[in-house]
């Protein structure tokens, strides 16, 4: 039987009708928002060039809801021996599809601004209608490879695709955050490397009846995770942990996240957040179930609690006299990642469906944010929190967007949240680790006090006259699409609302949970 | 080839693939500390063909052709072009000097050893027994990414940490599968080159490529 398993990894892609959906679904994810990219690099920027990057989203949106049916029952779509998708592949393309359409629909009006207040030239507009969909395709490529080798690789891409997006404005600070980018997620990416040569090694001389062939095939690993040596499996879960923590923003090697985020142009700080530092834990979850299988999963637990309340404590501190809300918005996200480390450690499958439906959440939130504050930026011409004052007075839908993604993030119901992070609390309670919720609820405290009273502050404080004639060029100029841009960041919220009200995804996240998840 | 003679040619090999990585944080002459990268790279390759010759794996002589072609010429050159954009000779002033440099060097292969005994335990045979090596040359990367002051330092000693990781993957596992090693080959070239460009833009906007520049964005 285990034999079967190694080596038959695709058992169902057996009947022929199931093998074509497979192939459809699965390729288009990597294919379409490639012919995005290539579309823009023949013909340069164009507004229907951008609107096909957001119809290559809405693609992907498409497939992950179309695998999501197919695999809710626990079942597994597989083209090849490289591309899988299970119920938690499905999670991830959903993620990906949703956060990509507003940030590729942002994207429109963001760089046909820069355009016209010549922020950019037609050359760095062309790039960034290259690299964004390139950045789509290589993340849902993650999500889909099926070797754990190739997930690697595409995790990889993600760091040299984005490396020009984060510098794309130029100027010594950008130039200082793709230089801290590319070094510190290359140099932690590398060590995740090595800990997957280890995994390879040990899966070597698993003795089984595959002799000394190895395997990176991750349904082969975790079928034969039990035979694993622990010693090089100690050794290669500590630079796992380290080495994609890295890229999750997660401590000791996470400098690189609030300049990167700060640095980059709106709706790819959204990417970014939303969804490449969870494709990075994505990465993580797979490995865990292999880890705890292979190793004690005390000392699993204990290193993924470490990097987790670490990370959650030096977020909340970074926060308290934070002056940049850009900042504020990457530190939260570190801050969210944090609290999603904290639920993989407890993992078993209400902590990993919760994680997952937080993971979806928090990408959303922070969507929607980020592409409010490239706006705000616009009008403003600052990212200082006190430069920017009695917003709800000036530009009331901007502020209210801006507001309740806010209250989202904060996890006030009815977005999705509030339910994810009481299933958080509650699985780390049942787990027995109630000093846990209790560290990480004083932490949550400490940023719900960091970010509501600087916004407080930009919503209501007090508008200076002045300040308005200054921009007031600018603002005359962006009015007459600042409605229509900000479509969809109520989308965003409304889906938001939605997934936290009618839960529409609960099945899916359950099979999910138990893929991944262990008691 | 008897299995003696191909075991001490294993361990000659290994041990000049240390040996160039602790020159590399002696020598203070960038254009020099390309070079031994390069050799570095032709020994890696050296030690892929070796590894093919014992198993009679195709699929090794390929993995060392990649390794020659992509390590001993193709990132040289690449690095050699960024040096001779930038007009600096030399790494002026690393955090710590040369001596304590190699003092630390002669730690972390100590330390290395002390890692690597689980992974030498699981499969005892004369490749494994090199695994040291490999994780050394990946914590000499290490630290030379972190006491250099100079962007292409910096660069090298990622490139360093590769190297250690490519030899911890040929001594331990006779290299990844084709597929994953092509991932990765493309992806280390693919880093440099977008390095390269940075460290170009760099001394555009600073003037010199000295890392103590950066430091616009703190909190």
């Amino acid at each position: 039987m285990e034999t079967l398993i190694a080596n038959v990894p695709l058992p169902d892609a057996a009947s022929p009708d199931r093998g074509l959906t497979a192939a459809a679904v699965l390729l288009i994810p990597l294919i379409v928002p490639a012919l995005a990219a290539a579309l823009a690099a023949a013909l340069g920027w164009r507004r229907w060039v951008a609107w096909c990057a957001v119809a290559a989203s809405a693609a992907v949106l498409v497939a992950g809801l179309v695998t999501a049916v197919a695999t809710t029952d626990g079942s597994t779509l597989a083209v090849g021996s490289l591309l899988r998708a299970d119920a938690l592949t499905a999670v991830m393309l959903l993620v990906i599809g949703s956060v990509s359409l507003i940030a590729t629909w942002a994207s429109v009006g963001y760089i046909g601004g820069e355009l016209r207040t010549e922020t950019t030239t037609a050359r760095g507009a062309r790039r960034y209608a290259i690299l964004v969909p390139l950045f789509i395709s290589t993340m849902a490529g993650t999500v889909l490879a099926a070797n754990l080798g190739v997930m690697w690789a595409g995790i990889e891409a993600t760091t040299i695709v984005t490396a020009f997006l984060v510098g794309h404005h130029g100027g010594r600070r950008a130039v200082e955050a793709t230089w801290k980018y590319v070094i510190i997620c290359s140099v932690g990416i590398a060590l995740a490397y090595l800990g997957t040569v280890l995994v390879y090694y040990a899966s070597q001389h698993s003795g089984g009846a595959a002799g000394r062939e190895g395997t990176l095939d991750w349904t082969a690993l975790v079928a034969q995770a039990d035979r694993l040596d622990p010693g090089v499996m100690r050794i290669a879960v500590v630079l796992l942990v380290i080495g994609f923590g890295t890229k999750v923003g997660l401590i000791p090697l996470h400098s690189w996240l609030p300049d990167a985020h700060s640095e980059a142009p709106a709706p790819v700080s959204a990417l970014m957040s939303g969804v490449l530092l969870s494709v990075a834990g994505y990465a993580l979850l797979r490995y865990r179930v292999i880890a705890v299988s292979a190793l004690d999963p005390a000392f699993v637990r204990t290193l993924l609690l470490v990097v987790g309340i670490g990370s959650v404590a030096f977020a909340a501190s970074m926060m308290i006299a934070q002056r940049d809300y850009k900042r504020l918005l990457a530190y939260s996200s570190m801050e969210h990642m944090g609290l999603v480390a904290i639920g993989m450690a407890v993992g078993t499958p209400l902590a990993i469906a919760a994680l997952l439906l937080h993971v979806l959440g928090h990408g959303l939130a922070k969507a929607v944010l980020f592409c409010a504050s490239g706006q705000i930026l616009e009008l403003t011409g600052t990212t200082r929190t006190d430069g920017v004052r009695g917003l709800l007075v000036r530009r009331p839908v901007l502020a209210g967007v801006f507001a309740l993604g806010f209250a989202a993030l904060l996890g006030l119901p009815p977005f999705s949240l509030f339910g994810s992070e009481l299933a958080l609390a509650r699985a780390t309670a049942d787990a027995g680790l109630s000093w846990v919720v209790g560290v990480a609820l004083v932490l949550l405290l400490v940023v719900f006090v960091a970010i509501a009273r600087p916004v407080a502050g930009m919503l209501f404080g007090p508008h200076d006259g002045a300040a308005e004639v200054e921009a007031g060029s600018g603002a005359i100029l962006a009015e007459p699409r600042a409605s229509s841009s900000t479509i969809p960041l109520v989308l965003g919220l409304a889906a938001l609302a939605l997934i936290g009200v009618v839960a529409p995804l609960d099945g899916l996240l359950e099979s999910a949970a138990a893929i991944v998840g262990t008691r | 080839m008897s299995a003696s003679v191909s075991t001490q040619l294993l361990d000659v090999i290994s041990g000049a693939i240390l040996l160039t990585a602790v020159l590399t944080l002696w020598r203070r002459d960038l254009a020099a500390i390309i070079r031994l990268l390069a050799i570095q790279g032709v020994l890696i390759a050296g030690l892929a063909l070796l590894l093919g010759i014992n198993e009679h794996s195709t699929e090794l002589y390929l993995a060392a052709l990649g390794v020659l072609i992509l390590k001993a010429v193709v990132l040289p050159t690449i690095l050699r072009r960024v040096l001779a954009d930038s007009g600096e000779v030399r790494e002026t002033a690393p955090l710590v000097n040369v001596t304590s440099s190699l003092l630390a060097a002669a730690g972390l292969t100590l330390l290395a050893y002390v890692l690597s005994g689980p992974l030498v335990a699981l499969a005892p045979s004369a490749a494994t027994r090199a695994l040291p090596v490999g994780i050394a040359v990946v914590l000499l990367g290490f630290f030379m990414l972190v006491t250099r002051r100079r962007a292409l330092s910096q660069v090298i000693g990622f490139l360093l940490l590769d190297n250690g990781i490519t030899t911890t993957a040929f001594l331990a596992t006779s290299g990844v599968p084709l597929v994953v090693e092509l991932g990765v080959s493309l992806d280390v070239l693919l880093v440099v080159l977008v390095l390269q460009i940075v460290a170009a833009r760099m001394r555009m906007a600073f003037g010199s490529t000295d890392l103590d520049g950066l430091s616009g964005l703190r909190d």
